[in-house]
Formats: C-alpha cells, structure tokens, sequence
C-alpha cells in the first residue's frame, strides 16, 4: 500500500524524540495544500502511536499509511480541509 | 373477543403533524451538533508551572507543545522557580540534584559534597543529548513558534528581581493569579507541575 501513496513533501525527524514527531509533522502538513500528502520519516518507535493518535484526534488531517522499515518507521498524513 | 379494540381516538395527531414534529427535531439535533462542534474547536490546555529544575522542564513543555499540534489554545503560566525556564541566561544551565533523590543512584552523603549538583546536572545534559532528546531551549523555541502562550508570574518576577528582557523573546510578562485562574476556568486540562 505505502509504495501507492504519492507524497507531496518530505519531513525527517529521523534521530530526534518525543515530542518532536508529532509537533514537527503538525507544522510541515499545515504548509501542504488540501489533499496533500506528507511523508514522515521517524526512528521513535513511539511516533507510531503518537502520529496515529494525533491524526485520529484532527479534523483536517487523517492517517493514510504507517508502515516499519527497519529501523525507520513510514507515516503518510494527507491533509484533508 | 373482537369488543375490547380501542376505537381510535379522533385527536390523535395526523402523519404529516408528526412529519412536521420529526423534522423539527432533526433541525434542533443538527443546532445541537454544530454547537458541540463549535465547543470542541476551541479546546483549551493551562498548565501552571512551578519547577526550575532540569527533569521538571520538560513535562509542561512536552505536553504544551503537543497540545498545540492537536490545535489546542495553550498557556503555560511560570510562576516561582517554573521563571527559570523561560530566563534566557538560565534555561540552558537548569540543573539537577542528587541530594534526596532516590532515583539517582548517589548516596546522599556524596550528594551533598560541593559540586556534585554541577557533575549530575552535567551527566543528565549528555544523557538528554545522547539520547537525542531536545532540549529546554529548542522546546520552548517550538512552543513560541506553535502559538503557545509562555506567560510569567508578574508578582515572583518582582520577588527575584527579574526584568521582563531577561526572558525569551515572545513570553508574555505583566500577568498574575487572576489571568492564570480566569483562563483554567475556561480550560478543558489544567495541570500544575
């Protein structure tokens, strides 16, 4: 599924913890157009849960994809309003 | 048998009363929901914080931040040592001690000896680093820039002579108890650390 996902932009947070994943891809998928899609690529395991909660939570952002890559964890948030 | 059906009532209402009342409510429900809709986009955090030392930083500023990627009002209040945080020279040198901390594994009696707060609050520092975890500086920089208000006690800043320059460009000075109470009463979390 995730090779399907067609991202606009990119952000790595590789490296870098809680609660930077979340905070970081808030502000990076707030500069996409509607419908667009960040990529984010993480090394905190916890960030699976978190960005998943976090676009849970959000009106105008939705999970589209989470996947694990090694050590490095995929999520693609489109932005949806 | 048949005797005891009730004839029907002539003031029953008729379909299209009922029709009229159904869709009445359907309006009123959809009034409901637009205004709980409306509650919910203006959710709210305050967190009051006390501490100055390195580990007691960051809980408010993780959560603080966090909240506002959710789209949440956040103010944090600093009041007493929690102005340590937020004093540009001092935020960088926040330390730590082993005195009385069982979680640090140094007996007390070593604790206690003349710069053994400098050496732990040294170790914590490297261990935040190594570990990749940011740090107070670049949390409250995150914090500033997501529209967290970073307020100031005014009255502890008075106490321990503290200009309003000495702080973070984009805190908030000039701000006592009753802003603080008056915002964690419209607050959905209100949290003291």
């Amino acid at each position: 599924m995730s090779s399907t996902v067609d991202a606009a932009e990119t952000l790595d947070v590789q490296g870098q913890n809680c609660p930077m994943p979340v905070v970081k891809t808030k502000q990076a998928v707030d500069e996409l157009d509607a419908d667009g899609v960040l990529e984010v690529l993480a090394t905190d395991p916890g960030s699976v849960s978190d960005i998943a909660g976090w676009a849970e939570s959000a009106d105008e952002f939705e999970l589209v994809d989470q996947s694990e890559d090694g050590d490095i964890y995929r999520h693609y948030v489109r932005r949806t309003a | 048998m048949s005797t005891d059906t009730p004839a029907g009532p002539t003031d029953e209402p008729s379909r299209a009363e009922l029709a009229a009342r159904v869709a009445e409510l359907e309006e009123e429900l959809a009034d409901l929901g637009e205004d709980v809709a409306a509650a919910q986009t203006e959710e709210k955090m305050v967190i009051v914080a006390t501490q100055g030392t390195l580990d007691m930083a960051y809980p408010p500023l993780i959560l603080a931040s966090t909240a506002a990627a959710f789209g949440y009002d956040v103010t944090v209040f600093h009041t007493f040592w929690g102005l340590e945080i937020l004093h540009e020279d001092h935020a960088s040198e926040l330390s730590l001690s082993a005195v009385g901390n069982p979680n640090l594994s140094v007996p007390n009696a070593v604790a206690a000896l003349p710069g053994m707060d400098a050496v732990t609050s040294r170790m914590m520092r490297q261990k935040i680093d190594d570990e990749n975890v940011a740090s107070v500086e670049e949390l409250i920089q995150t914090s500033l820039d997501t529209g967290v208000d970073l307020q100031a006690c005014q009255m502890t800043m008075e106490l321990f002579d503290y200009e309003e320059t000495a702080f973070f460009e984009g805190v908030t000075t000039g701000v006592g108890a009753a802003t603080a109470f008056q915002e964690m009463a419209e607050a959905d979390i209100q949290l003291l650390v």
